[in-house]
């Protein structure tokens, strides 16, 4: 690998971040001229929590204490400053909290339950999908696309819904929402370690049911036309077992668009299924910006969104790195 | 698929046209009925917490949903189109720009940036505006499938024959590339709505949607909001999946019908 692409991509990496840390800073400026703080201490005054008189000089000091009372510029300089620095400022909702601290405190949960549910779809999807494109293998497996792919046009918040139904309510095989049960202290226990895991099964089962599909669609495609390359008919010919084509001439051939897409949904593991928390009140990021929404708390939103920028920026990164390994044609090497 | 995929779409728009024929629509605002209600003959899908009749609102809701959908796909085309024609055709550095910009910002959570848009202006938005949020992040994929169609179509010989014959390069792009890339153009279209109906969705679910409008996404919201599961309202939250559930299949099967027309080479994948 070249040192010149290595240094390219690093640099695009740091305009995606700069990128993404301006677009936070000047949205919310952009969109509205609302003023968070002085709409949250005139709620304050409102729900009686304050004299109204008072809220003016408040108003004053919070703006001095946060810099809002500087120029555009500054602010902008300031902002960009505490953001290299990781510093994503205050909740508005839950004042002394820090942002970092809410999504370091949730972050845990969602790639936990994210990373276990892509991986199980993934495998699974790509091994139905390539079976499903392999002529000698058994009926069933085409026949299981269809259904499948109808799966995989669903938002797997709904599809939670569904299983949360059947499988919490109706047959109460599993927790209805939360992480771990109320109550239970948490460590590394195997106690807990076991209700953690039973609670999560049912947000899994929802995102993997979506996700097998989508996986079977993409392997299917593209072993229906490594299934008919030369290499095989050869390999074919000179009579190797059937499982070595399958494995080692075919799908290590198809693999590789699905390991691009592997990369970018586990990139998306941080805030993939935002939703599917809410539905099942998992205590991960999912959740966390639900709450946020709700209590129009633009600081912890645009955190998130933040740090989901710079994960998917990381792990891109780290994907265009790795492909060489995996396919010895791509060097990043200049062709001369 | 194609035929089961748009008669499925087709059913769907003939249930929200003629919908507000036999159903009142006004019923679809809140304390309009008695609160929650099982599926009765009067209420046919049951009622909400708040009095809404949930009949009247999958009539009012569906065609909402729909509207924002296409809105938002038809305007993320036609900059992808736009800007694919001109990437694809004209070349050089206005390509490696356009180029970068879409790459870049395809790896960006579509989701996320939705959600931080939509709430700095979630008191304001309506039904078109919230399709402008949408269409705004939906341009970058057509852009990069039709960019490297007209790459491919440009060096055809009718193309180089149109050029001898001295046609300028508006005119190739419109008499020769744009009828040759209507079916393209079509799949492109289904995929783009179906993505602006899923973040539309997805953003309603999450509250965000226009807040006095009786969306079938924002019914979600307040299922989940007011936990209509534990409190065995089956039918206030299993109707609007059912609604959804049948448009997001019915696009999926129209995009990929639509895209074994446009491949023939994946025809045998089928």
């Amino acid at each position: 690998m070249r040192v010149g692409f290595i240094v390219r991509r690093v640099a695009v990496f740091f305009v995606i971040v700069w990128a993404a840390a301006s677009i936070n800073f000047f949205i919310p400026r952009i969109a509205t001229d609302r003023d968070p703080i002085r709409e949250k201490l005139g709620q304050l005054a409102a729900t009686g929590g304050l004299r109204q008189e008072g809220v003016e000089a408040m108003v004053a000091a919070y703006q001095a204490k946060f810099g809002l009372d500087k120029p555009l510029y500054v602010q902008y300089l300031n902002f960009l400053a505490d953001t290299a620095r990781l510093d994503l400022g205050y909740s508005l909702s839950n004042y002394p909290t820090r942002v970092g601290q809410m999504i370091g405190n949730a972050l845990p949960w969602t790639i936990g339950l994210l990373l276990v549910a892509t991986l199980i779809g993934f495998s699974a999807g790509t091994l139905l999908g390539a079976l499903a494109a392999w002529p000698r293998a058994p009926a069933l497996f085409r026949s299981a696309v269809f259904p499948l792919m109808t799966l995989s046009a669903i938002p797997p918040y709904l599809l939670g819904l569904v299983v949360l139904y059947f499988l919490g309510l109706q047959w109460k095989l599993f927790p209805l929402s939360g992480g771990y049960s109320a109550g239970t202290l948490v460590g590394f226990r195997l106690d807990f370690i076991l209700d953690v895991l039973h609670h999560s099964v049912l947000p899994a089962l929802a995102i993997v049911l979506q996700s097998v599909g989508f996986w079977a669609l993409g392997m299917r495609g593209m072993m229906v036309s490594t299934v008919g390359e030369d290499h095989i008919k050869l390999a074919q010919a000179n009579g190797l077992r059937q499982t070595t084509i399958f494995l080692r001439y075919a799908l290590r051939n198809a693999f590789l668009p699905q390991y691009t897409a592997l990369g970018l949904s586990l990139a998306f593991v941080v805030t993939g299924q935002v939703i599917v928390e809410v539905v099942f009140a998992y205590p991960g990021i999912g959740t966390l910006l639900f709450q946020a929404i709700q209590a129009s708390d633009y600081t912890v939103i645009n955190g998130v969104a933040f740090i989901t920028i710079l994960s998917i920026g990381l792990v891109t990164m780290v994907m265009d790195f790795t492909y060489p390994l995996l396919d010895p044609r791509i060097a990043h090497q200049r062709r001369d | 698929m194609l035929g089961v995929g748009l008669l499925m779409l087709g059913a769907i728009l003939l249930f929200a046209l003629i919908g507000p024929v036999f159903v009142d629509t006004d019923m679809a605002q809140p304390l309009s009925a008695p609160p929650r209600l099982a599926p009765t003959s009067a209420h046919p899908f049951g009622t909400d917490d708040a009095g809404r009749d949930l009949l009247a609102v999958m009539v009012a809701g569906v065609p909402l949903t729909l509207r924002i959908g296409f809105l938002a796909g038809a305007v993320g085309l036609g900059i992808g189109v736009l800007l694919g024609f001109v990437s694809g055709y004209v070349g050089g550095k206005v390509d490696t720009v356009i180029r970068g910009t879409v790459d870049t910002l395809l790896t960006v959570p579509g989701l996320v940036v939705l959600i931080s848009i939509a709430s700095t202006i979630r008191e304001e938005i309506s039904v078109n505006l919230m399709a402008l949020v949408v269409a705004s992040l939906a341009w970058m994929w057509p852009t990069r499938t039709i960019r490297s169609q007209v790459l491919t179509l440009r060096e055809r010989a009718y193309v180089h024959m149109a050029k001898l014959n001295g046609l300028s390069t508006m005119e190739i792009i419109w008499k020769e590339l744009f009828p040759n890339l209507l079916p393209y153009l079509a799949a492109n279209l289904a995929g783009a709505v179906s993505w602006a109906v899923l973040a539309t969705i997805g953003l309603e679910a999450l509250g965000l949607g226009p807040q006095n409008e009786p969306t079938v996404g924002m019914t979600i919201y307040w299922s989940i909001t007011f936990s209509a599961l534990i409190r065995g309202m089956w039918w206030w939250w299993s109707i609007p999946i059912i609604f959804l559930a049948l448009l997001f299949v019915s696009l999926i099967m129209i995009a990929a019908g639509l895209d074994e027309l446009a491949n023939p080479k994946q025809r045998k994948a089928a």
